[in-house]
């Protein structure tokens, strides 16, 4: 009887003779997330579909890493499971140490709470309160008074340029405000993993850089890491790492892009 | 949360006063129409209510109700009141007339003749003149309903002579009674003076009226006026109950506002239910971003849960405070004298607000809770 047990994506990944430069096996004691063998389906009708075949993929605190790929290939669906918004068919997932999917529905949001921050491709401010309070969203959600947590967004709003918005709705701001407001919301209560979808994909090339420059500044620190789901090759440069998938298989982990790429 | 949640339903207006509209008018229409509907039909106790005095009533057995009366022959007074417990009993005569007004005009009347020695069967207050005006001769006390449909505004029915069946009636006096359910004009008299208004029969006692002796009950004493005279005898409560019965079984009354209350809940689930989800569905992104940040169901149902108590607190208290406006303003037409609101009908508004709430927030909070987190990298 031959072994059924399909090839993980790192494993195709070597096996295509990709340049690897994480440890097999174990999780890499540095790394803000550990991943092995997620594996997710989704259901259509009557077919299921494998959208993830069997990732092992490292993120790293005190980097920016980049997870690119076509659209299709599953980068949405990786990083949706690596913050714990996605549970996947198979697999496991370590988010700073825990083990996210062995918590209960009510732990994993508590530690969503309070260690991941997201930035949004829409943003999804809510239209009806200004920016500040938008900004204030996660430090609101963990109990804090509104004032208090008006106030400290109002430092965060400050510190991104944009002090002088805070009082006016999302629909009064331009569409680099309004990220700058999402920036704030992510980083409020200082999260130790920021994850962002698509973070330059409405901005021109000198916007983006400036958004990432300013990512890089405020979200990368030694305890911490930021993910970004891009297709954006104009922000390519600035990445400690990129992660390339290709039909739901890291094909590449490095510090640059492939030359294929 | 509860602020966010609070900002975010006020903050889109559109919606948040189409859903205080949906739950003011739904209010507003179940409470308006309940009030009516039970001050209507209560007055089919108004005969009853407009004799106070009296705590038993007496008539023949087939009588049904004060204007569902069939006459006794006149020693059934005595008869009454040879019976124990029986403090007093005096004769009251209840009969419709065609009365010709001095302008020319026809109107149909009702006639109460009450005792001519103790006026028991009057109502208790007086507008003007008083109750002693009946001791002169072709004397009746008009009621205030009878003011409005019979003379014009600002004329003066007081000395106002009328014809009733060939008969000379003076008003002299107008008694502050709670109208009728048909709100016929009613005009009190005494009962000698009765006997030659209403056409005559051989039995023209339409009721005796009984008070109890103390000590005694009203519901024994009634049972035994039955045992001892073969009549029959009710206490106060008792007809009272048997004048609104007698509605509710013989008109479409009940129908009709019942259909028109229901109307009034389908408006408003359909209302509140089409905005609310409009609203829910305007901010699925949103309320997914809630939850990938971290923000639980149960926050988010108790999120959902003040959005509705908020626009449902505020919009009941407008149907409420439309209703009582309404009632209000329109006090002082006869139609509606007397209205008010029984406790329990701004209650029986605030539970159907809450079912409509509960069903529409509840399809709503599906949505969101049913939304994936993950929905909002999409």
């Amino acid at each position: 009887m031959t072994d059924a047990k399909p090839m993980t994506g790192h494993q195709a990944a070597t096996a295509k003779g990709v340049m690897d430069t994480r440890a097999i096996g174990g999780c890499d004691p540095t790394a803000a997330i550990c991943a092995r063998g997620i594996i997710r389906d989704f259901q259509a009708g009557q077919s299921t579909i494998r959208v993830l075949h069997g990732i092992d993929a490292d993120i790293r605190s005190g980097e920016m890493t980049y997870v690119v790929g076509e659209s299709g290939s599953g980068k949405t669906t990786l990083i949706s499971i690596m913050c714990g918004i996605l549970w996947p068919t198979e697999g496991e997932v370590r988010v700073f140490g825990t083990d996210i999917y062995a918590l209960s529905d009510t732990e994993l949001v508590n530690f969503r709470l309070e260690n991941i921050g997201f930035i949004f491709q829409q943003y999804n401010l809510i239209p009806s309160i200004d920016a500040a309070a938008n900004a204030a969203v996660p430090l609101i959600a963990k109990g804090m008074a509104v004032d208090r947590a008006r106030r400290r967004a109002m430092e965060l709003l400050d510190a991104l340029n944009i002090g002088d918005q805070a009082e006016k709705l999302p629909r009064q701001l331009s569409g680099g405000q309004q990220q700058r407001v999402a920036i704030a919301r992510a980083l409020v209560h200082e999260p130790r993993l920021v994850v962002c979808d698509e973070p330059t994909a409405a901005l021109d090339a000198r916007s983006g850089r400036r958004v990432m420059d300013l990512l890089r500044e405020v979200a990368v620190a030694q305890d911490r890491a930021c993910i970004i789901v891009t297709h954006d090759n104009r922000i390519f440069d600035l990445a400690d790492r990129i992660l390339v998938l290709e039909d739901g298989g890291v094909t590449h982990d490095g510090t640059e892009m492939p030359e294929d790429h | 949360m509860l602020w966010i949640a609070i900002r975010m339903l006020t903050g889109d207006k559109q919606k948040f006063y189409g859903l205080l509209f949906g739950i003011a008018f739904s209010t507003l229409l179940i409470t308006q129409q309940l009030t009516i509907f039970v001050n209507l039909i209560e007055r089919g106790a108004s005969g009853v209510y407009n004799s106070p005095e009296a705590e038993v009533w007496v008539m023949d057995t087939v009588s049904r109700t004060t204007d569902v009366k069939y006459e006794m022959p006149p020693t059934a007074l005595d008869e009454v009141r040879s019976v124990r417990g029986v403090e007093w009993a005096v004769p009251h005569l209840r009969g419709s007339a065609a009365v010709r007004t001095r302008t020319g005009d026809l109107e149909f009347v009702e006639i109460i003749g009450v005792d001519d020695a103790t006026l028991i069967g009057l109502p208790e207050v007086m507008i003007e003149g008083s109750k002693d005006v009946l001791s002169q001769p072709d004397t009746v006390i008009i009621d205030d309903v009878g003011i409005t449909n019979m003379f014009a505004d600002g004329e003066d029915p007081l000395g106002q002579r009328l014809e009733l069946n060939d008969q000379r009636a003076v008003i002299r006096g107008i008694a502050d009674s709670i109208p009728s359910f048909t709100s016929q004009v009613v005009l009190y008299t005494k009962y000698s003076q009765a006997l030659n208004y209403v056409p005559g029969t051989r039995n023209r006692l339409s009721f005796v009226l009984a008070g109890v002796s103390e000590g005694e009950t009203a519901a024994a004493v009634a049972d035994r006026i039955e045992a001892q005279t073969g009549l029959k005898a009710e206490t106060r409560d008792e007809l009272a109950r048997a004048g609104v019965d007698f509605i509710i079984e013989n008109t479409g009354i009940p129908l009709n506002f019942g259909i028109t209350v229901a109307l009034g809940f389908v408006v408003g689930v359909a209302i509140v239910g089409l905005t609310f989800s409009l609203f829910i569905r305007d901010n699925i992104k949103q309320f997914g971003a809630l939850k990938a940040i971290g923000v639980t169901n149960g926050k988010l149902v108790r999120m959902v849960g003040t959005q509705a108590a908020l626009v449902g607190s505020i919009g009941y208290a407008f149907g409420i405070v439309g209703t009582v406006l309404f009632i209000w303003g329109f006090s002082g037409n006869p139609t509606f004298k007397g209205f008010y609101i029984p406790w329990q009908i701004p209650f029986i508004s605030a539970v159907s607000v809450v079912v409509i709430l509960a069903m529409t927030g509840y399809a709503g909070l599906r949505s969101v809770l049913r939304t994936e987190p993950a929905s909002v990298f999409r």
